[in-house]
């Protein structure tokens, strides 16, 4: 990965170390990921210990320290999802995929993450798939979405 | 490029040429586009709205609005079409052409697409008589229908910002917080603590270079709740104005300083909030010298990293010095050393929203709505509204806005229209995962900060979650049990090992494995985590379960002694079977993902035990109501 | 906090009804030692700053309205006119389900367990660890490398029940000094030291550093990387200094 371009993030927060959580944030943003030479450039710029970043990026969920695939697939957990069924669905995606949720196809195509609510509870079950946010969700919906991005049974 | 307002005068000036220049009788397109609305697909119905307006040359004769959350998402997308106020809901794109036709220009309604009361089918016109909107109150609400939150233009002609040229003007920063004070507004976000006592003690606080720090709380992680998200993205204006007059009113003359800490789930608030900031400052709204004053205060967005326990005031701000959030013990109350060790007056984005309000329509109009008596002591009563996010197994399920001491029974009922596919009621969980579950017996009980306490529960940021027989009370308890063992930040004995034990106890005896004892134990590690845990994760931790097996006790009994789960939810204690109502139609065994379901065409099929992974997919697919579960 | 006392200011407070002197804001726990009363806790040091996760030093506490509230005494600021109960039944009952919930963390520490029965408590009704490494995740390690040493090896990552006291990446650290603090505050012992060939290793986080020989001896005494770093923050003495062990120099 370049370098140059967790240089330019730290820099745009004026290599404040308050500012640690949103230049991790800009850093997946751009990667996908948190590649382990980031996160060491990071602490050499911002002048802080290792052990500091290595912390916010495993203390907080949005950061994953492994590459993700190029679609991601998030279910919500939250409480009226859960009662809608959530975790079934949850079940399903992982037998399909064969990975477990936080894990990545090792082609790298497909990454299912699960979050604690997105706020749409309405319309539980719901699964956001690269940012599109499928309501009502159920497992013949589910395949028909999942075979959209070529990934099917 | 927007003209700087350079005194309050000059906005009133720019408020009336706005409403000089609409003309309430012209025709106009409401359309929902708050989260839950867009994953119906209400962008697409927009474009759609905006493409027949096109084709049709309408585009002077007729507003299109696009805005956010309007609140009944069980029924989105939703349309509203003014001037005659028709209510639409479930629209699609196809059905544009007429709405333009018959509505906007005929002037008729469209009964296909009319919310028809399930009980009384009787057919609502207007958004008024939707049994669902009839029994609210919505003040903080009441412009989500109407205005395109990225415009503040729309705030302001609907009145926004006068409250601030009004404090700014005619009152003192001690004024503005003793009107806060004296109005009785509690916490939104949980705590329920009064806002002008925390105001009161930061202004007084020591600050020896004169910085304040004010801070929106948007973090939302109660699963369950969204009203905050729908504040944000559909009126970012209504709680920014709160929080720049609770900068006047705390920190000066002196040097505030804002943040608006938003989840991270929540891309689209960010987008609308930072929008909004950018436009108030345009227009002098925020920044320096405000309306031309020697008054400055501007706000930065903080985004949230993915983590519930940053809804805890120093756990937010720990993350927003760049340290995990690891919450600290508040002995020291953060209004005095908060953020940087600084004087800090935290408070939720519902909290900051009624603000404005307050100061625009007064104090008495805001005492005179809620429970009790703030006269003497804001800790008296619940005064104002609550917004509510009513989910679950009602017909209705939404944002709900009422006036505190609305009983139980009337936000489930009324408003959220009974119980769906004809069950019953069994329990209600309020206050997210610091919460309890009510049961029937507690229906009337008027929602308000202190009668839900001593019920057992709390009001928390507001998430109400209905239940009916289908819910399993332990599995209920489970959920939130690993939902806080997830989320905590991990620092302390009690919570840490407190919510492992009891989720291993919980655990086993969903599965079957309950032991003599088990609900003694999970009583005493229980109490122990609430009493002894350092922060109010912690402390409330143990409020799901606790009430459960208060209320709910026979369930765990059920689990423990008998093995089975009454709500046929846990795995572990149900099987599925096949009935005599098999057409042999074989669907069931297609799609069964470990092959355990065997028969022939227009054989009954039966399902093997040993590889059965209780899934459900055969109780979803098949037709003709053929899979039991016992 | 309707009056505003100023952090020092003397202040008169109670312990079991019986009046004693102290600043504003000073830790109650210390200052209880101080006075010779006895509170247990695991992770709390003088040399570094007040945590509050093992929840053993736990008080009741009735303030001047007399509302009382059960908290650590660690983190606890005095004030004027508390008064501190130690031992009541609750803080009893509740100490003991901590006690429970640290043995079923460290099932084999002897210190736990020593400390445990001195509480009344012998044997956890909770199911232990499989995996228990006897460490308490009092944070003593790491505060002491931060505050006291500076070499910032070790911290906590990840959180809840995943949280664990360890290196980035769990691999060495090359922050780490060898310095052997962390082993030495540690109240289960779990970090582990050990020195063979002319090398410590510092065995919980995997650190190997050679060993500086005394010349006058000839037997290792510190690790180099320690004495460089020494000769680094201390600057200004000349290296020949740091060639003996201490009692040589």
């Amino acid at each position: 990965m370049d370098l140059a371009n967790v240089d330019r993030i730290v820099d745009k927060y004026q290599g404040s170390a308050a500012a640690l959580l949103p230049i991790l944030q800009d850093i997946q943003a751009q990667e996908n990921w948190l590649p382990r030479e980031a996160l060491a450039r990071v602490a050499e710029k911002l002048q802080v210990p290792l052990t500091r970043v290595y912390g916010m990026a495993t203390f907080f969920r949005a950061f994953s320290l492994k590459p993700r695939g190029k679609h991601i697939c998030t279910v919500c957990m939250g409480t009226a999802c859960h009662v809608r069924g959530a975790p079934k669905l949850v079940e399903k995606i992982e037998r399909d995929m064969k990975i477990k949720a936080g894990e990545t196809t090792p082609d790298l195509e497909f990454t299912l993450e699960t979050v604690n609510c997105v706020g749409a509870c309405a319309l539980g079950p719901l699964v956001i798939l690269d940012g599109t946010y499928h309501g009502n969700i159920t497992s013949a919906k589910l395949d028909k979405v999942l075979k959209g991005i070529g990934r099917s049974k | 490029m927007r003209a700087r307002l350079t005194s309050p005068q000059a906005l009133e000036k720019l408020r009336a040429e706005l409403t000089a220049r609409r003309d309430p009788k012209k025709p106009a397109l409401s359309v929902c586009a708050g989260t839950g609305c867009v994953a119906y697909g209400a962008l697409k119905l927009a474009d759609a709205v905006r493409e027949e307006v096109r084709k049709r040359g309408l585009e002077d004769r007729l507003e299109v609005r696009i805005n956010g959350c309007h609140g009944f998402c069980e029924r989105g997308p939703l349309v509203l079409c003014h001037p005659h106020g028709f209510f639409y809901q479930r629209v699609q794109p196809s059905d544009v052409g007429e709405i333009l036709e018959q509505s906007t220009l005929g002037g008729k309604p469209i009964e296909r697409l009319q919310y028809v009361d399930p009980v009384t089918g009787a057919r609502a016109v207007r958004q008024e008589d939707v049994g669902f909107y009839k029994h609210q109150m919505r003040v903080l609400l009441e412009y989500n229908g109407w205005i395109d939150p990225t415009s503040i233009e729309d705030y302001i002609a609907v009145g926004g910002y006068a409250a601030l040229a009004k404090a700014l003007s005619t009152m003192k920063p001690e004024e503005v917080l003793d009107a806060i004070y004296r109005s009785g507004l509690r916490g939104r976000g949980g705590g329920g603590f009064p806002a002008g006592v925390k105001w009161k003690e930061c202004r007084h606080a020591p600050a020896p270079d004169g910085v304040r720090y004010i801070i929106a709380n948007g973090d939302e992680g109660d699963p369950g709740a969204f009203m905050d998200r729908s504040l944000m993205e559909g009126n970012p204006h209504l709680v920014i104005e709160g929080m720049i007059l609770g900068a006047y009113a705390i920190a000066h003359p002196g040097h505030p300083v804002g943040y608006i800490y938003v989840r991270n789930e929540y891309p689209l608030a960010v987008e609308r909030l930072g929008l909004a900031l950018q436009t108030a400052r345009e227009l002098g709204l925020l920044g320096e010298q405000i309306l031309g004053t020697d008054f400055s205060f501007d706000i930065q967005i903080n985004r949230g990293g993915g983590a519930f326990v940053c809804g805890e005031s120093t756990a937010l701000m720990a993350s927003i010095e760049g340290f995990v959030g690891e919450p600290r013990a508040k002995h020291i109350h953060t209004a005095v050393q908060g953020l940087y060790n600084k004087p800090t007056n935290l408070n939720n984005v519902e909290t900051w929203a009624n603000v404005p309000l307050i100061l625009a329509r007064g104090v008495d109009w805001f005492t005179s709505i809620g429970t009790g008596d703030v006269s003497r002591d804001p800790w008296g009563g619940s005064k104002g509204t609550k917004i509510f996010a009513l989910v679950g197994k009602v017909n209705n399920t939404g944002l709900v806005e009422v006036p505190m001491g609305k009983t139980l029974r009337e936000i489930i009922f009324d408003i959220g229209g009974g119980i769906r596919d004809g069950k019953q009621f069994k329990a209600v969980q309020t206050g997210g995962p610091s919460g309890g579950c009510l049961p029937a017996s507690h229906l009337d009980m008027p929602v308000d900060f202190d009668r839900l306490t001593e019920a057992g529960s709390m009001m928390g940021s507001g998430g109400m979650i209905v239940m009916d027989d289908s819910t399993c009370m332990v599995d209920v308890a489970r959920y939130f049990l690993h939902f806080l063992a997830d989320e905590s930040c991990g620092k302390c004995v009690t919570c840490r090992e407190g919510l492992k034990h009891l989720c291993r106890i919980v655990d086993r005896i969903c599965a079957g494995q309950g032991r003599e004892g088990d609900l003694e134990l999970l009583d005493e590690i229980s109490l122990t985590v609430e009493k002894a845990s350092l922060c109010a994760l912690g402390q409330t931790a143990p409020n799901p379960l606790r009430s459960t097996m208060r209320y709910f006790q026979d369930e765990y009994v059920a689990h423990i002694r008998d093995r089975k789960c009454p709500a046929k939810v846990c795995k572990a204690l149900i099987t599925f079977g096949i009935n005599d109502k098999c057409t042999g139609c074989m669907v069931c065994a297609r799609n069964c993902p470990t092959g355990a379901i065997t028969g022939e065409r227009k054989k009954l099929h039966v399902i093997d035990q040993q590889k059965c992974i209780k899934c459900g997919v055969c109780q979803e697919v098949c037709k003709f109501d053929a899979v039991d579960v016992a | 906090m309707s009056e505003q006392h100023p952090f020092g200011a003397p202040v008169t407070f109670q312990v079991e009804g019986r009046p004693y002197e102290a600043h504003y804001g000073d830790g109650l726990l210390e200052t209880l030692r101080k006075y010779g009363y006895e509170v247990p806790s695991l992770c709390h040091h003088e040399a570094v700053s007040p945590y509050g996760a093992c929840r053993l030093c736990l008080v009741e506490v009735v303030d001047k309205r007399g509302r009382r509230k059960i908290t650590t005494s660690c983190n606890f600021p005095v004030q004027p006119g508390i008064d501190v109960r130690l031992d009541t039944p609750d803080v009893v009952r509740h100490r003991r389900v901590v006690l429970e919930l640290l043995l079923a963390m460290a099932p084999r520490s002897p210190e736990l367990q020593a400390l445990a029965a001195e509480h009344g408590v012998t044997t956890g009704r909770l199911e232990p660890d499989e995996t228990a490494e006897d460490c308490i995740l009092c944070g003593l390690c790491e505060r002491v490398c931060r505050e006291v040493v500076g070499a910032n090896a070790i911290a906590m990552s990840a959180r809840g029940t995943a949280k664990k006291m360890t290196t980035p990446y769990d691999a060495e650290n090359p922050a780490c000094i060898a310095c052997g603090a962390c082993v030495y505050v540690c109240p289960t012992k779990c970090i582990g030291l050990e020195e063979a060939d002319g090398q410590r290793t510092i065995v919980r986080w995997g650190r190997t550093l050679p060993l500086a020989v005394c010349e006058q001896t000839g037997r290792a005494f510190t690790p180099r990387f320690l004495l460089e770093h020494y000769a680094q923050e201390l600057g200004g003495l000349d290296e020949k200094v740091f060639r003996k062990a201490p009692p040589y120099r």
